[in-house]
């Protein structure tokens, strides 16, 4: 299974298959390398179009007027502030993003770390487990999870925010790949033993040399994480909790204009969020490993 | 997965030498290095394990208590049955397109230079739009192609009708939009896989010979079938379990599975049958396993020649 | 192609005095404002081997892809065996390639990529078998025939491609730094083994590398490139002992840089009036390439008076076996380096006096200040 999963934002080194030099030739290698491009623009135009359409039609559809050939407008962009329930639950699926990002990387990888080093033979448990997750359906761990809810409301109260305990588990094998793939990269055996024999201690190993040597790896699965809670809706919906996908959701069939348009604003944001790490990945696309 | 499983079990009796063979501080029979993992595993255990427990022990669970299979025999019984057959359609035709057509573009992505600004914005879509679905995807779609649709409204226009009305809400329409989450997955998937192919094979290939076809039928489509195979099962899987998408574009009844659960569950009627929710979740359950060991037996056997 | 294939005996001997004449006639390669290639010519006997030695980024790579047809040339043509082959694809061009690495198919046994080539020619089963079989034993390979290359170590599998390029009989053999991927051990053993291979099976060879001790060791003639040219074509010999420019003396073995005048086509070097090789040189102030042992150390006993050469003290004596390497500081304050056998070298303790000069073989010059 562990082959099934390994998601495009581990460390790896890229090799390209025919390497672009970018020089018209008349030979059979610019034959190829034509044929290479001419399928290259089909592709990413035929997909443009499949995946560009209905952001296009929904962005269209939340300029429309109301009324037959009522103008162009942006009412429902403009509108979105008028439902102080749906910036509530902006909000709250914004805190849940951080907190469910925040305490997966906490839960995992001191966890990852340790195991590396001291129990090896339980690396194979904690990846069945952080893989189990995509065998069990949201919607079958909603299940299960209902009673256990009940004393999580107990404990902690009500909150919507209690629903980042569920969220962890999503999340867990997007950051277990994400992360394993990054200290692949890094030795960490060796970097922690140089850090224990300067006596750093273990928080110090994990806070001071292990993250900052995964340090794009840590931004990618946080990100992911971002990506997954911003869109859940499944466990938000059925555990009774008003989350983004839910208010979004509920407001389609009032408004759903405005719906559509917050739907948008959550979908631009999180591509941004990638974007903009991809390019802080490529600055740190040549890890140091300093042993300090 | 049914390695991974086994591994793991096999793995247990290990786990205890390899730390006995290091009495380092703690105890020998409870070494502190255990409690390390301690927090991760109590809390996979808490909201991961004994949820799927309790699903697993409450589809035998009769109404008022006491085992029984009534639960599990329901499934069988005609409009339930019908549902698991209709997930199984969808998840597997949209994970078929969605891994072909992912997995051109993944190389058409890969066949680019490795540092340009297209594939990272590629990459990045498809990382926002694998986690895209539900109402906003139903009413993209309805956006799209429904009655008062961009496309829909274009075409009528010009005197044709798509009749999207027809099929939009049925398996072809559902596929389609199916895709939209699963194209983008299969890129995030595939691209490791496409990214530990050698330029060296390709020209390997050709100064013995052969030709494209030769390069793609003797050495790629060898070398990628497990990763492919794997993938394409991935995507199964996530839209076996995808939810949201159809509740949101389906209004009446339970045509997959996630949706009779949620019926089960939270019946209008008020007629609640958690028993039976449990025992759909089970079947759930039973066949993701069933496809993923599938996946394991199928891969032991075809990839000798991986690590 | 296939008949001769298929007809041909098989067993290395059986392909013997197979190689062809190959010429590279003032190939061109631009990678944009990179110049590869800047008119690279080369011929190539039937059956020679002859190796390509630069720095790195000098077009070594760039010119045997060019060759194998993996990359096309902006001007030239490569001619091998009477036939133009510039413009044909790699696939038709019958040559075998040892690539740096990770070239073996991975999804494959060692057999079932030496008989890859094979296949491709429509081969039959049995005949292929044997074949690879019999190319894995000329490599002394026999026993890991069914191994995956992840099975196998690195010199392994660079044996495992060596079969598989030699099995299809190419009419020419390129190798791209084969060894370099090894150990120094290991890589000594290979190269004797691919030359011994290469003698064997007669093909034409070329072999590209940045170890110059690799390349003088096995090549019939020895190229050495600088910025996309050929700086120098001879026999290992030649090369080393009659560098044609100074930039070969250097990159070609250990070389002593001594300033000198220039005059009337000699080089006055350390008292000793020296027949300068190569590209002429102005009179005036110059740099000679001297050997290490080309300089003549005597023990100085004051009297010297007449004899040529200058004074200087022993720095240190660095013993190698049978050789020893001695550092002599000059009063001027450069420094030289003199080779001699252990035996002689011992008549120079760190810290003696000595007198140094040169032994009047002709040495290349460049002009002084020159950066090369
Ligand atoms: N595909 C390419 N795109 C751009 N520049 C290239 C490409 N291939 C080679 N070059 C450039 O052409 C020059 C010659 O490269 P080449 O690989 O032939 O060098 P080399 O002699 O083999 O070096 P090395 O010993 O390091 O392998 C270098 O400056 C290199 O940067
Ligand atoms: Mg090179």
């Amino acid at each position: 299974m562990s082959d099934i999963m390994s998601l495009g934002f581990g460390n790896t080194v890229p090799v390209v298959e025919h390497p672009d030099t970018g020089k018209p030739g008349r030979g059979p290698l610019a034959r190829r390398r034509r044929r290479l491009t001419a399928f290259r623009v089909a592709v990413f135009v035929v997909m443009g179009v499949f995946f560009f359409t209905p952001i296009l039609a929904m962005f269209e559809f939340t300029t429309r007027g109301t009324g037959l050939g009522a103008p162009r407008t942006l009412a429902s962009w403009r509108a979105i502030f008028d439902y102080p329930d749906l910036i509530t639950a902006i909000q709250v699926s914004l805190e849940l993003a951080a907190i469910t990002s925040a305490a997966g990387l906490f839960l995992l990888v001191p966890t990852m770390v340790w195991v590396r080093l001291r129990l090896p033979r339980l690396q194979r448990v904690i990846e069945f487990l952080c893989l189990l997750p995509l065998t069990v359906p949201a919607i079958v761990l909603v299940v299960g999870l209902a009673p256990v809810y009940a004393w999580v409301t107990y404990f902690f109260g009500s909150s919507t925010l209690t629903l980042a305990f569920a969220y962890v588990v999503l999340v867990l094998p997007y950051t277990y790949r994400v992360i394993d793939a990054g200290l692949r990269g890094i030795d960490v055996q060796t970097l922690s033993e140089a850090a224990r024999s300067l006596g750093a201690g273990w928080p110090t190993v994990m806070w001071r040399i292990i993250a900052p040597n995964i340090r794009s790896a840590l931004l990618n699965a946080a990100l992911l994480s971002v990506a997954l809670v911003l869109g859940e809706f499944t466990i938000a919906s059925l555990l009774s909790f008003q989350n983004l996908q839910v208010a979004i959701n509920f407001l389609g069939r009032a408004n759903a204009g405005v719906s559509i348009a917050v739907a948008l604003a959550s979908l631009f944001f999180a591509f941004i969020l990638l974007v903009a790490l991809s390019f802080v990945g490529r600055r740190r696309s040549a890890p140091v490993h300093e042993e300090e | 997965m049914a390695a991974a499983a086994q591994s793991a079990a096999a793995g247990s009796p290990d786990i205890s030498t390899a730390v006995d063979a290091r009495p380092r501080k703690g105890g020998r029979r409870l070494p502190l290095a255990w409690l390390g993992a301690l927090p991760f595993l109590a809390y996979v255990g808490i909201f991961l394990i004994l949820p799927t427990g309790i699903v697993v022990v409450g589809a035998f669970v009769g109404p008022k208590g006491g085992v029984t299979l009534e639960n599990v025999k329901t499934i069988f019984q005609g409009f339930v049955f019908d549902s698991f057959v209709k997930s199984i359609e969808l998840s597997a035709a949209s994970s078929i397109i969605g891994a072909v057509f992912g997995a051109l573009l993944a190389y058409a992505i890969v066949s680019g230079h490795p540092d340009s600004t297209l594939r990272r914005i590629v990459t990045s879509a498809c990382g926002v739009l694998a986690q895209f679905g539900g109402v906003t995807l139903a009413f993209a779609f309805i956006a799209t192609i429904g009655g008062e649709g961009l496309i829909t409204v274009f075409f009528a226009d010009h005197g044709i009708d798509i009749g999207s009305n027809v099929w939009l809400f049925e398996l072809p329409g559902l596929t389609l939009v199916y895709s939209y989450f699963q194209i983008p997955l299969m890129v995030l998937v595939f691209l490791p896989a496409l990214d530990g192919i050698k330029p060296q094979w390709r020209e390997a290939t050709d100064t013995l010979g052969g030709t494209g076809w030769h390069y793609w039928r003797h050495v790629a489509a060898p070398i990628l079938w497990p990763s492919f195979l794997g993938a394409a099962l991935l995507l199964f899987a996530n839209a076996f379990s995808a939810y949201a998408t159809v509740a949101a574009l389906v209004s009446q009844g339970g045509i997959i599975v996630p949706l009779q659960i949620a019926n089960a569950l939270t019946s209008e009627t008020g007629a609640v049958d958690a028993g039976l929710g449990k025992a759909l979740a089970l079947g759930m359950v039973v066949i993701v396993a069933l496809v993923m060991t599938g996946y394991a037996l199928l891969q032991r056997k075809s990839a000798k020649w991986q690590r | 192609m296939t008949q001769s294939m298929t007809d041909a005996a098989v067993g290395p001997g059986a392909a013997s005095g197979q190689g062809v004449e190959v010429r590279l006639e003032d190939l061109r390669r631009e990678y944009g404002p990179v110049i590869a290639l800047d008119g690279l010519s080369l011929t190539m006997a039937p059956g020679e081997m002859v190796a390509l030695l630069g720095p790195s980024g000098c077009g070594k790579t760039s010119a045997l892809r060019l060759v194998a047809g993996l990359e096309e040339a902006d001007a030239g043509r490569i001619v091998v065996g009477g036939h133009d082959v510039t413009s044909l694809s790699a696939n038709k061009r019958g040559m075998g390639m040892v690539f740096q690495a990770y070239s073996l198919f991975p999804h494959m046994t060692a057999r079932q990529n030496v008989a890859f080539g094979l296949r491709l020619r429509g081969v039959k089963d049995s005949d292929r078998k044997r074949r690879a079989g019999d190319m894995l034993e000329l490599v002394g390979l026999s026993a890991q025939a069914d191994r995956f290359a992840h099975q196998m170590s690195g010199g392994q599998q660079q044996r495992v491609a060596l079969a598989r390029a030699l099995a299809i009989q190419p009419q020419v053999l390129l190798l791209d730094e084969p060894l370099s991927a090894l150990d120094a051990k290991v890589r000594v053993q290979l190269r004797d083994e691919i030359r011994r291979i290469q003698l064997e099976v007669g093909t034409t060879t070329l072999f590209v590398t940045h170890d110059q001790e690799e390349a003088l060791a096995i090549a019939d003639r020895v190229g050495v490139m600088r910025a996309g040219r050929l700086e120098q074509l001879a026999s290992p010999t030649d090369v080393y002992a009659r560098p044609a420019s100074a930039f070969v003396a250097e990159f070609v073995g250990l070389t002593n840089k001594i300033s000198g005048p220039v005059q009337g086509g000699r080089v006055q070097v350390l008292g000793t009036s020296v027949a300068i090789v190569g590209t002429a040189v102005p009179d005036g102030p110059a740099t000679a390439m001297v050997r290490p042992e080309a300089i003549v150390l005597t023990t100085d006993d004051g009297a010297g008076g007449d004899a040529p050469g200058e004074l200087g003290t022993v720095l240190a004596v660095s013993f190698l076996g049978a050789i020893s390497r001695i550092t002599i500081t000059l009063p001027n304050g450069g420094s030289v380096i003199a080779q001699l056998p252990t035996s002689v070298a011992a008549e120079f303790p760190a810290g003696s006096s000595v007198r140094v000069s040169v032994r009047p073989d002709p040495v290349p010059v460049a002009p002084a200040d020159s950066p090369s």
